[in-house]
C-alpha cells in the first residue's frame, strides 16, 4: 500500500505509533458527534481509549531501556518542525492517562445515567475524548508551543465536563467558571514565558531550547521566562496558594469526570513542570536551584500540612478527597525540590501511584453517590454492610493513601523518605511521616462512617452494577499489586528520572 | 424587524457579497493574509447578519441546527483525513509531499488547501452554532417590553 | 543597575511598556471587578497584551514582508521580518475566542440558575446553600466544619 521510491523507505504502522497515540482519540471525538446514536457513541469512545492504551504500552516497552523515539510531524525535521518525542518519563505518564481513561469509560456509562440528562451523553463522550486527546498531546509533544495548544484543548474540555455536573448541583457552573478564569490565566502566563524563551533563543523545540539556554547562560529574559512558566504551570498543578479552583471543581463535577481529572490532569501538569525544570532549564542554574529550594519546598510542606488539616474537618467525602489531593501534590513537589535522581524517581513513582489510588477512591465515592444521591458522611453511614465490595475497595484505596506497607502508596512514600534522607534533609523526612499521620485521621473517619455506624433508617442500598465494580476493583487490585511487585513502576521511574536529569544530553 | 426597510434591503444585498469575500479569503490563504479561520468567521458573519435582521427561525430554515453540528465534526475529520491519507501513502502524518511525490511544492499546495478547507468549514459551523446557542435561549423580556 | 533612563530606553522598549500596562490592566479587571462578564473582558485584555508582545517582537528593524519575490531570487542582503510569531498568535487568538465563548456560555447558564451575574450575590446564594447543607449534615462532625 505504500509508495516506495528509490531513495526512501515507507513508514510502517509501528513507526507511526507516537502520532497515532494522539490521533486516535482526536478523530473519535468528531466521529462521536457525527454518528450521534447513543448506543454507538460509548463503544467508539471505549474503543479509541483502549487502542490508545495499547499504543501507550507499546511505546513504554520501546523506551523503558532509556532510548528515545522521535517522530516528525509533516516530515519537517526539528528544530524547524514539530516533533513528538517519547522517552521513559513521557511514556509512563501516557500509560497512566490512557489506562485511567480506559477504566473510567465503563464506569462512566452507568454513572452519568443518573447525573446527566440522556440527551447530553453524546456530547459528554465527545468532550471526554477531547480531554483525553489534550492530555495525551501535552505529554507526548516535544515542541513547547504545542504543549500550550494541547493544554488548552484539554482545559477547555475540562471546563465543559465539570459544568455538566450542574444537573446535580448548580454550584458546578460557578466552579467551572472559576476554573476557567484561573486556568486561562495560568495558560497565558505559560505563553508569556514561552514568548520570552523564543525571544531569547529563537526556537520552540524543547531539545533545541535546552541546548541554546545551556550555551547562553542565565540572562534576565531566561530567568523571567522561568518564573512565568513555573507560576503558569503552578496554577494547573494546584500548588498550595494557587489551588483554589480544585476543591470545588472536584466536588461538583460528575463522579466519572472527577475520577478522570483527579488521576490525570494535575499529573500531566506536573510532568510539564518536570520537563521544563530539568530538561529545558537545567538544574545547574542557580536561579533554578534557589527557586526550587526556597519557594517550592516551603509551599510543598505547607500544602502537605495545611491541606491535610482542612481535609480532616470536611463533612463531604468528595471534598475531603479533593483536599487530600492537594496535600499529595505537595509530596510530589517535595520530590522535585530535592533535585536528586532519587527525588525525581520518588516524584514520578508518586505520580503514578497517587493516580491509581485517587482513581479507586473517587470511583468508590461515585458509586456511593449513585446509590445514596449524595456524598456527605451523614448520608453514606453504614454502607459497609450493605455494599461490601465498594467499601472494601474504598478501604484499600484509603490504606494506599496513608501509605500502609503492601500498597502502592507505601512505595511512593518510602522512595520519598529515602530521597530526603539521602539528601541529608532528615527534618523533612520527619515532616513527611507526620503529615502521613494526618492522613490516617481523615481516612479513619471514612472507615468509621462506613463500618462502625448503623445504616440510615429506611435505606437499603444494593451493591453497585458490575460495570462500575469491575474497573474500581481493577484499580484497587493494582494498588496492591504495584505495592508488592514494584519492578515496572520503579524501573520506569528511574529511567524517567535519569532521562530528565541528563538535561539536554538526555534528549538526544 | 418588519419596519426596518433599509436594513432588510441592504442585508439582502450584502449577504451575497460577504459570502463571496469569505471564499476569496479562504482560497487566497497561501498567497495573501487569510486562510481557514478568517474565512470561516466571515462566512459565519453572513449567516449571523441574516439571522439578526430577519428572524432566528428564518436563518434556521436556511442552515438547520442539525447540519451545523454535523459540519463542525466534518471539518475536523477532513483535516485529520488529509493527515491520515499521507500516512497511508507511506509518509509522516500531515506530510503533504505525499500527494504529488514528484513535485513536492504542488503537493504542499493541495495539502494546505484541503486542511484549510476543513478549518473553514468547522469555524463557520462553530460560529453559527455559538450564535444559535446564545440567541436561542428563551428571553427574559418579551419583545414588546423592550 | 546597569541601564540609564535614556529616551531610547523608554521609546525603544515602548512595546514592552505597553504590554506590561495592558497585562496589568487585564489582570486587575479580572481580580477587582465583580461582574462575571467584566471578568471575561479583563481576561481578553490580558490575552491581547500577550498577542501584542509576540507580534511586536517579530518585527525586525528595516525588515520587509517575508514573501518570496516573483522570480524566486532571494537577495541575501534583504532583511525579512519574522512570520513565526504571527502563526503562533493566530493559534492563541483562536484559543482565546474559544475560552471567551465558553465563559460567556457558562455566564448565561449561571444567570439562568442563580438569577444574577454579580460575584458577591452569587457568593451569598452559595453561602446560603452551604449553611442549609451544614444544618442537615453538620452533626457528623459535631458541629459546623
Amino acid at each position: 500500500m505504500a509508495v516506495v521510491e528509490t531513495t526512501r523507505v515507507a513508514m510502517t504502522l509501528y513507526d507511526h505509533l507516537p502520532v497515532l497515540q494522539v490521533l486516535v482519540p482526536l478523530v473519535s471525538a468528531p466521529l462521536i458527534v457525527l454518528i450521534g446514536s447513543r448506543r454507538l457513541t460509548w463503544s467508539i469512545a471505549f474503543t479509541a481509549s483502549a487502542v490508545s492504551f495499547v499504543i501507550a504500552i507499546l511505546l513504554l516497552m520501546q523506551v523503558i531501556d532509556g532510548s528515545i523515539i522521535s517522530y516528525q510531524i509533516g516530515g519537517w525535521a526539528p528544530p524547524l518542525g514539530i516533533e513528538y518525542r517519547v522517552d521513559a518519563a513521557n511514556a509512563f505518564v501516557l500509560l497512566l492517562v490512557s489506562g485511567i481513561s480506559t477504566l473510567v469509560l465503563p464506569y462512566a456509562r452507568e454513572s452519568i445515567k443518573s447525573e446527566i440528562p440522556a440527551r447530553h451523553h453524546t456530547l459528554f463522550y465527545a468532550a471526554f475524548m477531547l480531554c483525553l486527546t489534550g492530555l495525551l498531546g501535552v505529554t507526548i509533544t516535544g515542541d513547547a508551543f504545542n504543549v500550550f495548544v494541547f493544554l488548552e484543548i484539554s482545559s477547555l474540555s475540562t471546563y465543559v465536563l465539570i459544568a455538566m455536573g450542574s444537573y446535580r448541583d448548580k454550584r458546578a457552573l460557578t466552579a467551572a467558571y472559576d476554573y476557567l478564569i484561573m486556568g486561562t490565566i495560568g495558560a497565558t502566563f505559560f505563553v508569556i514565558g514561552l514568548g520570552m524563551l523564543y525571544m531569547a533563543t529563537g526556537t520552540l523545540n524543547m531539545a533545541d531550547l535546552a541546548d541554546r539556554i545551556a550555551d547562553q547562560g542565565a540572562n534576565r529574559t531566561v530567568r523571567a521566562a522561568f518564573a512565568f512558566i513555573v507560576v503558569g504551570m503552578g496554577l494547573k498543578i494546584a500548588i498550595y496558594p494557587l489551588h483554589l479552583w480544585l476543591p470545588r471543581a472536584y466536588t461538583f463535577a460528575p463522579s466519572a469526570v472527577t475520577v478522570f481529572l483527579a488521576a490525570t490532569a494535575t499529573k500531566v501538569a506536573i510532568y510539564v513542570l518536570l520537563r521544563f525544570t530539568f530538561s529545558v532549564f537545567q538544574p545547574k542554574f542557580m536561579f533554578e536551584v534557589n527557586t526550587l529550594e526556597f519557594i517550592i519546598l516551603p509551599f510543598a510542606i505547607l500544602a502537605m500540612f495545611a491541606a491535610s488539616f482542612i481535609a480532616i474537618f470536611q463533612t463531604d467525602f468528595k471534598r475531603m478527597l479533593a483536599y487530600s489531593s492537594i496535600a499529595q501534590i505537595g509530596y510530589m513537589l517535595l520530590g522535585i525540590s530535592l533535585l536528586t535522581e532519587t527525588g525525581l524517581t520518588a516524584t514520578v513513582v508518586y505520580l503514578f501511584n497517587h493516580g491509581i489510588t485517587k482513581a479507586t477512591l473517587f470511583m468508590g465515592v461515585g458509586i456511593l453517590v449513585l446509590r445514596s444521591g449524595g456524598s456527605f458522611y451523614n448520608r453514606i453511614q453504614g454502607m459497609g454492610k450493605t455494599m461490601p465490595w465498594t467499601s472494601a475497595a474504598i478501604v484499600i484505596g484509603g490504606l494506599s493513601l496513608i501509605g500502609v506497607p503492601g500498597t502502592a502508596g507505601f512505595i511512593s512514600k518510602w522512595t520519598l523518605v529515602e530521597a530526603t534522607i539521602e539528601k541529608g534533609w532528615w527534618p523533612v523526612s520527619i515532616l513527611i511521616v507526620l503529615s502521613s499521620l494526618l492522613a490516617v485521621i481523615y481516612v479513619w473517619r471514612v472507615f468509621e462512617v462506613l463500618y462502625l455506624k448503623a445504616p440510615l433508617a429506611g435505606t437499603n442500598y444494593k451493591e453497585a452494577p458490575l460495570t462500575m465494580l469491575i474497573p474500581m476493583w481493577i484499580l484497587a487490585l493494582s494498588c496492591i499489586y504495584f505495592g508488592l511487585a514494584t519492578d515496572v513502576t520503579l524501573t520506569a521511574a528511574r529511567a524517567a528520572a535519569q532521562g530528565l536529569l541528563a538535561g539536554s544530553a538526555g534528549m538526544f | 424587524m418588519r419596519h426596518h426597510l433599509i436594513l432588510r434591503v441592504i442585508t439582502k444585498i450584502l449577504v451575497g457579497a460577504i459570502m463571496l469575500f469569505a471564499f476569496y479569503v479562504q482560497f487566497h490563504g497561501d498567497f495573501s493574509p487569510g486562510g481557514g479561520f478568517q474565512a470561516g468567521v466571515i462566512m459565519a458573519v453572513a449567516f449571523i447578519l441574516y439571522g439578526i435582521v430577519f428572524s432566528l427561525d428564518s436563518v434556521k430554515r436556511v442552515f438547520p441546527p442539525w447540519l451545523v453540528h454535523k459540519l463542525v465534526a466534518l471539518g475536523v475529520l477532513l483535516y485529520a483525513a488529509t493527515g491520515v491519507l499521507s500516512m497511508f501513502l507511506g509518509y509522516s502524518f500531515l506530510d503533504y509531499d505525499a500527494f504529488v511525490p514528484s513535485h513536492p511544492s504542488s503537493g504542499q499546495h493541495y495539502g494546505i488547501l484541503a486542511v484549510e478547507l476543513g478549518v473553514g468549514i468547522t469555524v463557520t459551523a462553530v460560529m453559527v452554532a455559538i450564535y444559535y446557542a446564545f440567541a436561542g435561549r428563551p428571553p427574559r423580556l418579551s419583545d414588546e417590553e423592550w | 543597575m546597569g541601564f540609564e533612563l535614556t529616551q531610547e530606553y523608554i521609546l525603544g522598549h515602548m512595546n514592552y511598556w505597553l504590554f506590561s500596562v495592558l497585562m496589568m490592566t487585564g489582570l486587575y479587571i479580572v481580580v477587582a471587578k465583580g461582574n462575571l462578564v467584566k471578568k471575561i473582558v479583563g481576561l481578553n485584555i490580558f490575552q491581547t497584551s500577550v498577542f501584542m508582545l509576540y507580534i511586536s517582537t517579530g518585527k525586525i528593524t528595516g525588515g520587509t514582508a517575508p514573501i518570496f519575490p516573483l522570480d524566486m531570487e532571494v537577495d541575501p542582503n534583504v532583511i525579512y521580518s519574522n512570520p513565526l510569531p504571527h502563526v503562533l498568535i493566530l493559534t492563541a487568538i483562536v484559543v482565546g475566542i474559544s475560552t471567551t465563548a465558553l465563559g460567556l456560555a457558562l455566564i448565561v447558564r449561571i444567570q439562568e440558575e442563580f438569577n444574577t451575574i454579580e460575584e458577591d450575590e452569587i457568593l451569598e446564594i452559595e453561602r446560603a446553600i452551604v449553611l442549609a447543607e451544614n444544618a442537615i449534615h453538620g452533626d457528623s462532625m459535631g458541629g459546623r466544619a
